[in-house]
């Protein structure tokens, strides 16, 4: 039969974000499939060299839309290290809440996103429902509902609005409560249980061959290697938290090992709002204001554990006001450009949204 | 967990009939008020107020649109600066009034690019700029997005969102500590009291400035403050002395007495500690090695017109106008009576705030590019002005107020009732080894009328002497104002008092007590006012409130006046004077005498900064005076092509000190 040639994105409802997944089809199955990322490439690297260290925040969220405050955390890390600051405690306290609430929406979304490529889109709308309360929480904190440019520097900008505290935790009771609600309608839903199962699996084998991290990782090699655990930043080291494994790494398994991360988050919370301390919020990052604000010459690599795997800046810093030169390591660069050209052939062409879903591709973490 | 799975499971759904239904609250997004906005096509064109019909009210954090008081706002631009996506521009608003310490211009915000990141909030230097709960706003037109915010969003009052707090604050409002000697020390020697910043503590002070300009606009000369700030920020001394030397060529004095006006005025003093200028610029010239001076400043020095100009006064009127007129090619000559050149400086402030040293860099410099200084000349007895008038093409008088004020009171006659400008240069000899101790008769216990800087210099100084002479002080102040309102600078009432200066404040004097003929105290009544209703100097004392203070001597500083003896009568005949000073043209010169040229305390009243502000304006204008006579006598093209292209590099006159409006 002749092969044709179809895409997946950048307009469609499988795809997430603006790229677009090439794929030679023989019938409904793919021979050959690539992405074709640069649909939303804002020189992200580039501009970052050409902002100051301050205005920097207000850029660096965009590298991840659904879960932007990784970037903040990760950009903020690597310049306190560099300037050798301390952040206070209760700054350490607030943005674990923020970073656990940003890994709870996102996954509540890719739990949902779940529903368009099984065709149940209940659990889209149920998703985006609680998302929709995670934003709603956000917007009281930081004042933003997605692009929070919350986490800076020295700190987070402004301290807990008074009462947030309930919110946070009417939310997480909620969410609890229905959380075996969440798994009938999804995961333990037969008719996507059939589609999920034993569906684009990932051979534990070919994690390392292509540095897959997070879930994806954890999934296929039985191995509970979570940055939060293995090199704890913030106060991880402070949380009693689990990282859910599994040694067999389908979409079913991935999914899996999502839900049960929410739990693992809504604890990480309850402990955080027990254990925060009173106190300041935010150390300035040096003398003077902040466009005149200099970090000394070096170069570091911070790291944070995102809810695709290991998200990274590289960032030199040659004494000036702006960083010199900064470098993403996006999560789902792997699984994104890799996985999709190297495990998408020979599966069936509608489970190829299902990789993007599960394995969390994240279209401008690719394009930066 | 594995579930069990029975014919009946799909029963248990029916459940869901009888719970609350899942989804996000009708009325949460889509309130009757937002389908009134739908409805519509712009929210501006609804009569009603926009709370009404506004969609749901956003959280109380929320980075709306925003908005700007405009009579807290100074526009000083820093949150153009700042903003990351080049949203914000300053947009000049020449209906906005003209005040010292703010700018007339407005920030206006493109909201097709503003990401509402709040960085302009964080960092507005007044707090005027804040961000609104509002979120939505249409319009047909696309260029109406281009908003200048004001107090009121879309004419209404709104509820405010983003504000800064002392979290979000991203200015230094504190500034750098500065090193001063410590009160007991220094009150038995004259050394210089601030010490001066250290390299590094001048990069973390220079790194508050936010570059704002406010203060150039206040300050007499216009000196390109935030430039050389930058200067000392990016660690360009070499940069910083030519952005200082444009139009200031004596830093190193105002650098330590200067009036500032730009820190008054200055944008982080609205909610802070004003960036230290004046200090900075000290330390500019302080470690400016001289090779920088020869290398970075002499060069443009051209010789282009074949002129003379006298300067009678080495002050800092006498000094800013050889400098400039040296540079722009003339040949100066400085006149000075005394044997030392510097004037008020040399022979006024005392040491430990004005060491000699500081005074000889900028004059060295100033005689080192072709100025020539004679001194131990006093105009009028070793020179006639006739001479002078014919010697010369122009001359520029800048003598200043030398000579004590009288009290007319009784007593007041005394020899022991001494006038700060007898006083103070005896100080300065004293500390330049010329007199020794035993030359200056200070008593024990002394008593100084008035509350201005000269009479905290005289009080201090006097202080000083006692500790030396004596190893205790008594002295006591007292000034018609309260101590709150003193004219002197804040520096002088808080190092006065850590020096143990006493303060009779809101007291006139009355009677200088004498006994025996000798002076025993001074009475005062209390002052009820200083100024009549119609603004003119007339105290008035309560008689009822009378108070006696002890002292030995009586040292008078209520102010200075000028001396004009050494004009000759056929000149001073020609002159107008108003209230002591010389009626002038704004850049100095006499009417009716062209190439008379007056400058400094006789033309504008004692004020160091204004005084070489004077003598770059008269620089100037004897630079045309000279010109247009030259132009007479048909100079050629080419000398006209050249005197232009020295003008310039020359420093032009700015807006602002041509006095226009």
């Amino acid at each position: 039969m002749k092969e044709m040639k179809l895409f997946l994105g950048p307009q469609h409802p499988g795809m997430h974000g603006n790229a677009s997944v090439h794929m030679y089809v023989d019938g409904d199955i793919i021979k050959r499939a690539f992405l074709l990322p640069g649909m939303l490439h804002r020189g992200f690297e580039k501009g970052m060299e050409r902002h100051s260290w301050i205005n920097n925040i207000s850029l660096i969220p965009r590298v991840c839309v659904v879960e932007p405050d990784i970037n903040e955390m990760a950009f903020a890390m690597g310049a306190e290290t560099l300037a050798g600051i301390t952040v206070p405690e209760r700054a350490h306290y607030i943005r674990m809440i923020i970073l656990e609430l940003a890994r709870l929406s996102i996954h509540l979304m890719s739990y949902g996103g779940l529903g368009s490529p099984t065709g149940l889109y209940t659990l889209m709308y149920h998703a985006h429902t609680d998302r929709n309360t995670i934003l709603n929480i956000f917007e009281k904190i930081t004042g933003h509902r997605v692009y929070h440019q919350y986490i800076i520097p020295g700190g987070v900008r402004k301290d807990l609005p008074i009462g947030i505290e309930e919110d946070i935790h009417a939310f997480l009771d909620d969410l609890e409560n229905r959380y075996e609600e969440y798994r009938d309608l999804g995961i333990n839903n037969p008719t996507v249980l059939a589609r999920i199962t034993d569906t684009i699996p990932l051979p534990a084998e070919v994690v390392w061959e292509l540095g897959v991290t997070g879930i994806g990782m954890r999934s296929a090699v039985n191995k509970p290697y979570d940055l939060r655990k293995v090199m704890p930043y913030a106060r991880y080291d402070k949380i009693d938290f689990e990282v859910p494994v599994a040694d067999y790494s389908d979409a079913k398994s991935r999914v899996d090992c999502k839900l049960q991360e929410v739990i693992q988050s809504i604890s990480i919370i309850r402990q955080c709002l027990k254990l925060i301390p009173e106190g300041d919020v935010r150390v300035p990052l040096g003398r003077g204001q902040s466009m005149r604000w200099t970090i000394p010459k070096g170069h570091v690599y911070s790291v944070v554990e995102s809810s695709r795997g290991e998200f990274g800046y590289f960032m030199v810093s040659n004494g000036g006001v702006n960083p010199y030169r900064v470098g993403v390591r996006g999560a789902s660069y792997p699984q994104g450009l890799l996985g999709i050209e190297k495990y998408l052939p020979g599966t069936r062409l509608d489970d190829a949204a299902l990789w993007v879903d599960t394995m969390g591709v994240c279209s401008p973490e690719i394009d930066r | 967990m594995k579930k069990r799975y029975s014919m009946f499971t799909p029963w248990r759904h029916f459940k869901y009939l009888f719970k609350k239904p899942l989804t996000i609250p009708f009325k949460d997004i889509f309130t009757k008020k937002n389908a009134d906005y739908l409805n519509k096509n712009s929210i501006i064109k609804s009569k009603k107020r926009v709370e009404e019909s506004s969609p749901r009210e956003a959280a109380d954090n929320l980075r709306g649109f925003h908005t700007n008081d405009w009579e807290e706002c100074i526009g000083c631009g820093t949150c153009m600066d700042i903003c990351p996506t080049e949203a914000i521009t300053m947009a000049e608003r020449l209906d906005v009034e003209d005040v010292s310490g703010a700018l007339q211009q407005r920030p206006i915000i493109d909201y097709g690019r503003c990401c509402f990141c709040a960085l302009c909030v964080d960092t507005c230097t007044t707090g005027s700029l804040k961000m609104s709960k509002e979120y939505i706003y249409t319009h047909e037109n696309p260029d109406n997005f281009l908003l200048m915010p004001e107090k009121l969003w879309q004419g209404h009052v709104v509820k405010e969102g983003w504000v800064k707090d002392e979290n979000s604050d991203l200015l230094d409002l504190e500034r750098v500590h500065m090193e001063h000697e410590d009160p007991e020390e220094r009150k038995s020697s004259f050394v210089e009291i601030v010490r001066g910043y250290s390299k590094e503590y001048a990069k973390q002070e220079a790194a508050r400035c936010v570059e704002c300009g406010v203060c150039t606009a206040s300050c007499p000369v216009q000196m390109h403050i935030p430039a050389y700030i930058k200067a000392i920020w990016e660690d360009d001394i070499e940069g910083g002395l030519r952005q200082i030397y444009e139009t200031n060529p004596l830093p190193g004095v105002c650098g330590r007495v200067c009036t500032h006006n730009c820190e008054t005025s200055c944008s982080i003093a609205v909610r802070g500690e004003a960036i230290a200028i004046r200090w900075l610029k000290r330390y500019i010239i302080d470690s400016a090695p001289d090779d920088i001076y020869k290398k970075s400043i002499m060069e443009p020095i051209s010789e282009v017109i074949d002129a003379k100009v006298a300067i009678v006064g080495s002050g800092p009127a006498g000094l800013g106008a050889a400098y400039y007129l040296r540079v722009m090619g003339y040949k100066v000559d400085v006149y000075e009576e005394k044997p030392l050149t510097g004037g008020v400086m040399r022979y006024g402030i005392p040491a430990y705030r004005l060491p000699d040293s500081a005074i000889d860099k900028d004059i060295d410099f100033i005689e080192s590019i072709g100025v020539k200084m004679i001194t131990n000349t006093r105009v009028g007895r070793d020179i006639s002005m006739d001479q002078l008038e014919k010697d010369y093409d122009a001359v520029f008088l800048g003598t200043g107020f030398f000579k004590p004020r009288d009290l007319p009171i009784p007593g007041a006659d005394h020899k022991d009732v001494i006038g700060a400008m007898d006083f103070l240069p005896k100080v300065r000899d004293y500390e330049r080894g010329v007199l020794k101790l035993e030359d200056i008769d200070v008593a024990k216990s002394i008593v100084v009328i008035g509350g201005g800087d000269v009479a905290f210099d005289v009080a201090r100084s006097a202080t000083r002497l006692q500790m030396l002479k004596y190893g205790k002080t008594n002295v006591k102040l007292t000034s018609l104002e309260d101590q709150d309102v003193l004219p002197c600078s804040e520096d002088e009432l808080i190092e006065g008092a850590e020096e143990g200066i006493e303060f009779f404040c809101g007291n006139g004097p009355q009677e200088i007590l004498l006994k025996k003929g000798k002076v025993t105290g001074l009475r005062l009544w209390k002052c009820l006012c200083i100024f009549d209703e119609e603004g003119r100097f007339n105290p008035e004392f309560d008689k009822e409130c009378e108070q006696v203070i002890e002292g030995q001597q009586v040292y008078i500083a209520i102010g200075q006046s000028p001396d004009y003896e050494y004009l000759p009568k056929s000149l001073s005949e020609k002159l107008t004077f108003e209230r002591g000073k010389i009626k002038a043209s704004n850049l100095g010169q006499v009417e009716g005498l062209p190439w008379l040229y007056v400058g400094g305390d006789i033309l504008r009243g004692p004020d160091l900064i204004s005084g070489v502000a004077d003598g770059h304006r008269s620089a100037q204008g004897i630079d045309d005076y000279l010109f247009n006579k030259a132009k007479k006598k048909e100079i050629s093209k080419t000398l006209k092509e050249m005197r232009l292209a020295a003008k310039e590099q020359t420093p032009g006159l700015t807006y602002r000190q041509l006095g226009k409006k």
